[in-house]
């Protein structure tokens, strides 16, 4: 993807910036909110104003992915960046948004009243490291779920989503495959064969979002991984 | 965009990952390992009726050519009837695009958590002599094992040595079979196994001319990711390494000279300095054990006389004692 967002193709290279922020710009603000300790409104702006800087200053042509992640890189670039925040508040006014990528700033920061690592947790250059990480991940896992929405939608396989939302997402334990398989009034080896489909779909938009972002195979490999989680011990 | 708590992103991932075996003969079990490139699953084969275990890769496969591979190898590796061999039985992909492939089910120990209760130094080796075999075994099949170390080695209840994961190994040649094709030479996609939650767990995956294996055992040659240039050297320099993680937990003082310089060849940088097979190897070791010279050191007269003691102790000191009886007993007559 990083070639594509250095495509001389307009479109392409639109496409792919997008296809980026949209997967970075809310780990980037929560990490703002927190590393950087700033006000909603402030980290707001920074957000903004970093994607701003990434596209001004050509900051994805620099990036070696034989050198670090793009992750990792992208959260240098965002410490860089806050810590000269005058300049980037006049960015922001100079700029503007040129990419259309919703920026539901208020949903961000309801969900990291929810994040479970308290800003003192995260001093250590590791643990922001894995603090970034995992929003990362969930920015990624959140919109991998809602391509699987309009999928069920457009495949008209409501009830499919909504077995994959109580048993994948909402982990309701009290509900088991024969509960809900009475509830819809279908045999319970069609609740199983819908959460399979589920969560192979899930899985294959996910892997296809990652290589929309990755520049390599090997890149590709290294992120599926980290992802999901297949280089725990 | 709803949001997702961190037990959520635990059930996607978990979820994601449990293999859909619909249209498959196999009804998954349970969860045994997860290894550098994929995860082993206990599963049922229900036309045999057999538990077996099902190692499915973790990236789905995205060319057709890779399961024709796959499927070819997996053919080849299937006729590799020997003790300590455990072989693929079947090879297939998922819905998904995943391969998988079948083996048979082993129960018993890591060979590096096995030799933890091994004390004696001769024993180990002895375990070693029967890796070798195995190994030698499949390299006179034509096939490379490219990713031997403790973690893919299991001993079994009764001390048998079974050398896993050939699913992915390398088929230079097809010796035994009638189908024998000249793109069996070619490398593959390759990766290996360790088991959860134990270190080793860095394989990299790779393709064509790309690293592959596990640091520490893996040859030099194939850390440069000289994958079309390997042979059986390139396994025996594991097997060196192998020998050396298992002499470390025995040796008090310092290794003996004659395994130091085993180790040392089978491990060379360069492999025309290695051993020519895996038999030499063993067969360097089996004269180690019989307190004979081995190939791989030459001895000073200081330790010829100490192996002909070691090896010849018994009569020595017999004959020893006879001789300061016979000096007693002429001293007590002269008196």
């Amino acid at each position: 993807m990083l070639a594509a967002a250095q495509s001389h193709e307009p479109a392409e290279r639109k496409r792919a910036l997008e296809t980026l922020f949209a997967a970075y710009w809310k780990p980037v603000y929560k990490y703002v909110r927190l590393r950087w300790n700033r006000p909603p409104e402030d980290a707001q702006d920074l957000t903004q104003g970093f994607f701003m800087e990434l596209l001004e200053r050509d900051l994805l042509a620099r990036f070696d992915p034989g050198k670090s992640r793009l992750r990792t890189y992208l959260r240098v670039c965002v410490d860089s960046f806050a810590a000269n925040e005058e300049k980037a508040a006049r960015r922001q006014k100079r700029g503007g948004n040129a990419l259309h990528v919703a920026l539901d700033f208020e949903a961000a920061e309801g969900e990291l009243g929810a994040t479970v690592m308290h800003p003192a947790a995260i001093a250590s250059p590791e643990s922001l490291e894995e603090f970034f990480e995992k929003e990362w991940v969930r920015s990624l896992f959140s919109l991998t779920v809602e391509d699987l929405r309009k999928l069920c939608r457009e495949r008209e396989r409501e009830s499919t989503f909504h077995f994959f939302e109580m048993y994948d997402l909402e982990g309701d334990e009290k509900i088991s495959y024969a509960q809900l398989a009475k509830a819809y009034g279908i045999p319970v080896t069609d609740v199983t064969n819908a959460l399979a489909w589920a969560r192979r779909e899930f899985r294959r938009i996910a892997l296809e979002r990652l290589q929309e972002i990755c520049a390599s195979e090997e890149e590709f490999q290294r992120e599926a991984r980290a992802v999901f989680g297949w280089n725990a011990k | 965009m709803k949001f997702l708590s961190d037990k959520a992103l635990e059930r996607l991932r978990a979820g994601a990952d449990v293999p859909d075996l619909e249209g498959t003969r196999y009804r998954l079990l349970e969860r045994v390992a997860r290894g550098g490139m994929g995860v082993i699953y206990a599963a049922e084969d229900g036309k045999l009726e057999r538990r077996i275990a099902l190692k499915v890769l973790d990236l789905p496969c995205n060319s057709g050519e890779l399961a024709k591979r796959l499927t070819r190898e997996a053919r080849v590796l299937a006729r590799l009837e020997h003790p300590g061999i455990v072989p693929v039985h079947d090879v297939g992909m998922l819905a998904d695009g995943r391969v998988f492939y079948t083996m048979k089910f082993v129960e018993g120990q890591r060979l590096d958590k096995h030799v933890a209760a091994v004390d004696s130094l001769a024993d180990r080796l002895r375990l070693f002599l029967r890796i070798c075999d195995a190994v030698a075994f499949a390299h006179s099949r034509g096939v490379l094992h490219r990713d031997l170390k403790p973690a893919n080695i299991m001993v079994g209840p009764f001390g048998e040595v079974l050398v896993m994961d050939w699913g992915l190994a390398k088929i230079l040649r097809d010796a035994a079979g009638p189908n024998a094709t000249d793109e069996d030479g070619e490398a593959t996609v390759i990766g290996s196994v360790a088991r959860e939650g134990e270190p080793g767990d860095d394989t990299e995956v790779t393709r064509h001319g790309t690293v592959m294996g596990t640091p520490g055992y893996m040859s030099p040659e194939q850390a440069r990711g000289d994958v079309e240039h390997l042979d059986a050297r390139s396994d025996l320099y594991s097997l060196g390494a192998i020998l050396r993680s298992l002499l470390a937990g025995t040796m008090n003082s310092k290794m003996p000279r004659p395994l130091e310089a085993i180790c040392a060849k089978a491990t060379a940088e360069t492999p025309a300095l290695r051993y020519e097979s895996a038999m030499q190897l063993a067969q360097d070791v089996s004269r180690y054990l019989d307190g004979l010279p081995v190939t791989a050191h030459r001895e000073d007269l200081f330790e010829r006389s100490g192996r002909y003691y070691r090896r010849y102790q018994t009569a020595i000191l017999l004959i020893a004692a006879y001789l300061v009886m016979r000096v007693l007993i002429l001293v007590f007559m002269k008196r």
